[in-house]
């Protein structure tokens, strides 16, 4: 026996990424525009699509809802009689943190692409993990909100820069807390300068608008953007 | 805690490359702004690799500085914290020189003497 050096330099996370183009593959030939929504756990994630997916003239939404235990998100959104896909992440490693390009692949068949212009996929509740991983999107977006302080695109640079979209939530809470709205959006144009900002809040619906008109120009988007 | 996903990432590189041999260390290339933790790294790739020709490989790895270039005035200049406007024109269109590489640099494997080499 004797040791060898072999080269390799390879990125340890092209298996992934060879993965997530075959899903975008899929994607593109069905017509399907793709979102990876992402951010903290509780950051409203599933109520800003509530209030949006049943009411975005001219396009079908399908959502692909990832989480590692139970169906809670998945059955608040089919009740608005969208299509919902649910995939736990559970029984590949006690319950993955973050959704991989091939959890998203085992999910294709199962999806109505025939039938929706916009698929969004929740990714599970994380800042750290969903940012490594891409799974076959045209965009990626992220909802911090104000109750997570305003150091958090310091503390999870990688995630603010992993997006195209930065959704800032809970504005209604402002009156009630000691945040610095200025300070974060400083903070996130540190992180990731000139990154698209929309601040609302999903309980009110103030700034909605601005949300459900950024989702219909990703539908309508001939070419992909990210 | 993206270790550990990173950790599976990482053998499932080097399981691929090893071609079926025993695998003695691991060459990582590591960029600053992937927020690797090099410890609990190595605590993770020792947890996943068991099992694997991987089992008990040494882990290694080269941290690379995080550089940015400016696009509008060419301004290069390397960053420690996550500030990503350029100190020269206040310009947003910045790209990463390095610093985000996750690499498999390279792997050190047992062969037999009985194999034939080039």
């Amino acid at each position: 026996m004797h040791r060898t050096k072999v080269k390799v330099v390879e990125e340890a996370l092209d298996a992934n990424n060879t993965i997530a183009s075959a899903n975008r593959s899929d994607f593109d030939r069905a017509g399907v525009k793709v979102v990876n929504f992402m951010s903290a756990p509780g950051a409203g994630k599933t109520t800003l699509l509530e209030r949006v997916v049943a009411d975005l003239p001219g396009v079908r939404v399908g959502v692909l809802e990832g989480d590692v235990q139970g169906s809670m998100d998945a059955d608040r959104l089919a009740s608005l009689h969208v299509p919902v896909t649910q995939l736990n992440t559970d029984p590949s490693f006690g319950g993955e943190c973050h959704l991989d390009a091939n959890m998203v692949r085992s999910a294709i068949p199962a999806l109505p692409l025939d039938e929706i212009d916009l698929l969004i996929i929740e990714n599970v509740g994380n800042l750290v993990c969903p940012a490594e991983f891409r799974v076959g999107e045209d965009t990626r977006v992220m909802v911090t909100s104000v109750t997570e302080g305003e150091d958090k695109p310091l503390k999870y640079p990688l995630m603010f820069r992993a997006c195209e979209l930065v959704v800032i939530n809970k504005i209604d809470l402002l009156p009630y807390l000691d945040f610095d709205l200025d300070r974060l959006l400083y903070n996130i144009d540190q992180v990731h300068p000139d990154v698209e900002r929309i601040v609302l809040s999903a309980r009110t619906g103030d700034g909605l608008e601005a949300w459900r008109e950024w989702l219909i120009g990703v539908a309508a988007h001939e070419e992909a953007i990210a | 805690m993206h270790e550990l996903s990173l950790s599976s990432a990482i053998v499932n590189t080097v399981v691929k490359h090893a071609d079926g041999r025993r695998v003695t260390a691991v060459s990582l290339r590591v960029g600053a702004l992937r927020q690797v933790v090099p410890d609990t790294l190595e605590f993770y790739f020792e947890f996943v690799a068991r099992g694997t020709v991987c089992e008990g490989a040494r882990l290694e790895h080269e941290l690379l500085e995080a550089r940015l270039r400016c696009n509008a005035c060419d301004h290069e200049w390397s960053i420690e914290i996550p500030a990503f406007r350029c100190p020269t024109c206040g310009g947003g269109d910045v790209e990463v020189a390095s610093g985000n590489e996750f690499e498999v640099e390279s792997i050190e494997v047992e062969e037999s003497e009985c194999i034939a080499r080039k």
